[in-house]
């Protein structure tokens, strides 16, 4: 009889693993698959082409769409990162003022929020400031969305980051903000880019929160698609999601090569 | 006047107070210690030291000049701190040239100040390196270099050598004091290993619930305790409670409940109380097989005290041994082993007679 080792994979794990994988990927896998068909129909294989993805590149309201998806993901990325850091900086290193706690709770509502009552309530507050819903608004109400997870993978890094580092940058000659841009700063930089590409990719795949906060002729991408399908699936469809997909596996891998990074520093990485 | 005076600092974080009216003179060139359990606000002193806690109350006068309320970073104070704290993203070379780039310093005097550094240190061939590429013993002399190079006039370090395993410690331990002659700066050093602070202070100074409770020469600190609790935390100690009997120009008669009656001289300054502990230590306690003969020299009057070897541990250079008296009380003593054949050991239960000169005892207020 073969010793056995806990590191083994045995049948049981092997058959629980390839269920749970398939679960998860078999759906896309398929979309990936028909999105190369060339068939008219979305059910029925009628052999490999490229056919959708040029007609996609030749459609002018979905590349609009497309491109408007990727401003939006972009800006409010970056806006997003840009509060969340902060937000993160003052959790983590400020001093303990009162209602710290209800604070860092209320800066992660958003994370547990239903969608639909963020959106409607941003909806609200925009016709309420007489705004016109388009691109900015659906920015905005994107980074309110985000700000949040960008805040949970610096702070984080942050809470791993020893205390004693930016102490010593003091005791050699530097003021606290200086400590924090030659010392903090370079060592979190890799959280920070994570965040924005979770925050990129959030912002890519939101429907609820668009859909209630954008204007006529500014849909974003999810939009464009979710309407196209109530009106029937057409093989395009696949090939734009297949291409979203890979867009977003694209990102991933880098941000999981920058929380790799920071490892490598010896620090521990941020979670994603 | 003194380098650095501190006068009547205080500290409190809510209800506990770290540090309590503390008031030290540390003089110009001088290597002192700090010494005191966890918790007693050694590292809550030296991090108001350096700026990174300021004081309630009191003063910090470096050179004359109060530094209580100064920033760490406008400070001519630099620290080592406990974990290196060594900036992880910059390399050997960019972690010892840190302090000078802030203050200024032009690009060819950085350079040269910090190969003088790494040569200090002994790092060279190591300067492109990071961090997490070096070793313990390494990382060590990085943060010392790095503390070192803006040429503070106080050098504060916190617990230096802690993280080290023992060998490295000894020979460090060395290196640190031969650096501090050589540069002859100011250092002090925080730690809770009496045998660090006494291998290389010429002064310690032993914390004890925020407050200082006895500056001292390591000697001094050693055979000359301020208190009992001193005397029991810094090295070992035979304890024995009792009452004076008797005072005769500087010598005391002590009857005890567990040794019966001993003979003790006087320090100075004398004791006034009458309840009292008689101390001494283990080194001093000798075993024979019979009563020596007394009063060898003449005028030393001589304790006996006979019992049963009850443990005998080998411990290569000495070896410690516990002796029952009659009276259920034990008595440690550590004999050196001077002779390889192990003609002078006793074993465990052979009668012996552990004695010791009225001289070497202390007496303590209980």
């Amino acid at each position: 009889m073969k010793a056995r080792t806990v590191t083994r994979l045995t049948r049981f794990n092997m058959t629980s693993l390839v269920l749970g994988l398939a679960f998860l990927y078999l759906p896309i896998v398929i979309l990936v698959i028909y999105s190369f068909n060339a068939s008219r129909l979305v059910t029925v294989w009628g052999g490999w082409s490229l056919r959708w993805y040029l007609e996609f590149f030749s459609d002018r309201a979905m590349l609009e769409a497309a491109w408007m998806s990727l401003s939006v993901a972009a800006v409010s990325a970056t806006l997003a990162t840009l509060l969340g850091t902060l937000a993160a900086v003052g959790l983590a290193r400020g001093e303990r003022f009162r209602g710290r706690a209800l604070f860092s709770g209320m800066l992660y509502s958003p994370l547990v929020m239903p969608e639909v009552i963020s959106g409607l309530s941003l909806l609200l507050l925009f016709v309420a400031l007489n705004a016109e819903r388009g691109f900015w608004t659906v920015t905005i109400a994107h980074t309110t969305l985000t700000m949040c997870f960008v805040t949970v993978v610096v702070q984080s890094r942050l809470a791993t980051l020893d205390r004693s580092l930016e102490e010593a940058a003091m005791d050699l000659g530097c003021d606290p903000v200086r400590a924090f841009l030659l010392v903090t700063l370079p060592l979190i930089v890799p959280a920070i880019v994570a965040g924005w590409m979770l925050a990129f990719t959030l912002s890519l795949d939101d429907v609820v929160i668009a859909s209630f906060t954008t204007g006529p002729g500014s849909a974003t991408l999810p939009i464009r698609i979710y309407s196209e399908v109530r009106l029937g699936v057409k093989p395009e469809i696949n090939a734009i999601c297949t291409l979203v997909i890979a867009l977003i596996a694209v990102i991933i891998v880098i941000a999981s090569f920058a929380s790799k990074l920071s490892s490598a520093r010896g620090e521990s990485a941020a979670p994603l | 006047m003194p380098l650095l005076r501190i006068e009547g600092v205080a500290k409190s974080f809510g209800n506990f107070r770290a540090v309590d009216k503390l008031s030290l003179d540390i003089r110009a060139g001088e290597f002192f210690a700090l010494l005191g359990p966890s918790g007693c606000g050694k590292t809550t002193l030296l991090r108001m030291l350096a700026g990174f806690e300021t004081p309630d109350e009191g003063r910090i006068l470096l050179g004359g000049s109060d530094i209580a309320q100064v920033l760490p970073h406008e400070r001519p104070v630099n620290m080592m701190f406990q974990n290196y704290a060594l900036f992880p993203h910059l390399s050997v070379r960019d972690n010892i040239a840190f302090g000078l780039r802030r203050a200024g310093m032009a690009r060819g005097e950085i350079a040269t100040r910090v190969a003088e550094m790494v040569a200090l240190v002994k790092l060279e061939g190591l300067e492109k390196r990071r961090p997490d590429q070096l070793s313990g013993g390494q990382r060590q002399r990085v943060a010392l270099a790095r503390s070192l190079a803006r040429r503070p006039q106080v050098l504060l370090l916190d617990e230096p050598l802690a993280a080290l395993d023992k060998k490295l410690r000894e020979s460090t331990q060395g290196e640190l004091m031969e650096l501090q002659r050589r540069l002859g700066m100011t250092f002090i050093i925080v730690t809770h290993d009496q045998e660090e602070a006494m291998t290389m202070a010429g002064r310690i100074g032993v914390m004890d619930a925020g407050r200082l409770v006895q500056v001292a020469t390591p000697r001094n600190l050693y055979e000359a305790p301020a208190s009992r609790w001193i005397a029991e935390f810094v090295g070992d100690i035979n304890l024995f409670n009792g009452q004076v009997a008797a005072r005769d120009h500087g010598r005391l008669t002590v009857s005890t409940s567990d040794a019966g009656t001993l003979a003790v001289s006087e320090l100075w300054p004398p004791v006034t109380k009458e309840v009292v502990s008689v101390a001494i230590r283990p080194e001093k306690v000798k075993l024979s097989r019979r009563a020596p003969a007394s009063d060898a020299g003449g005028s030393q009057t001589i304790n006996r005290l006979e019992g049963v070897v009850t443990d005998v541990n080998y411990l290569g250079g000495v070896t410690s041994y516990r002796v029952k008296l009659e009276t259920g009380a034990v008595v440690r003593s550590s004999m050196a082993n001077t002779a390889r054949l192990d003609v002078d050991a006793y074993l465990a239960g052979q009668r012996v007679v552990a004695w010791f000169t009225a001289d070497d005892c202390l007496v303590l207020e209980q």
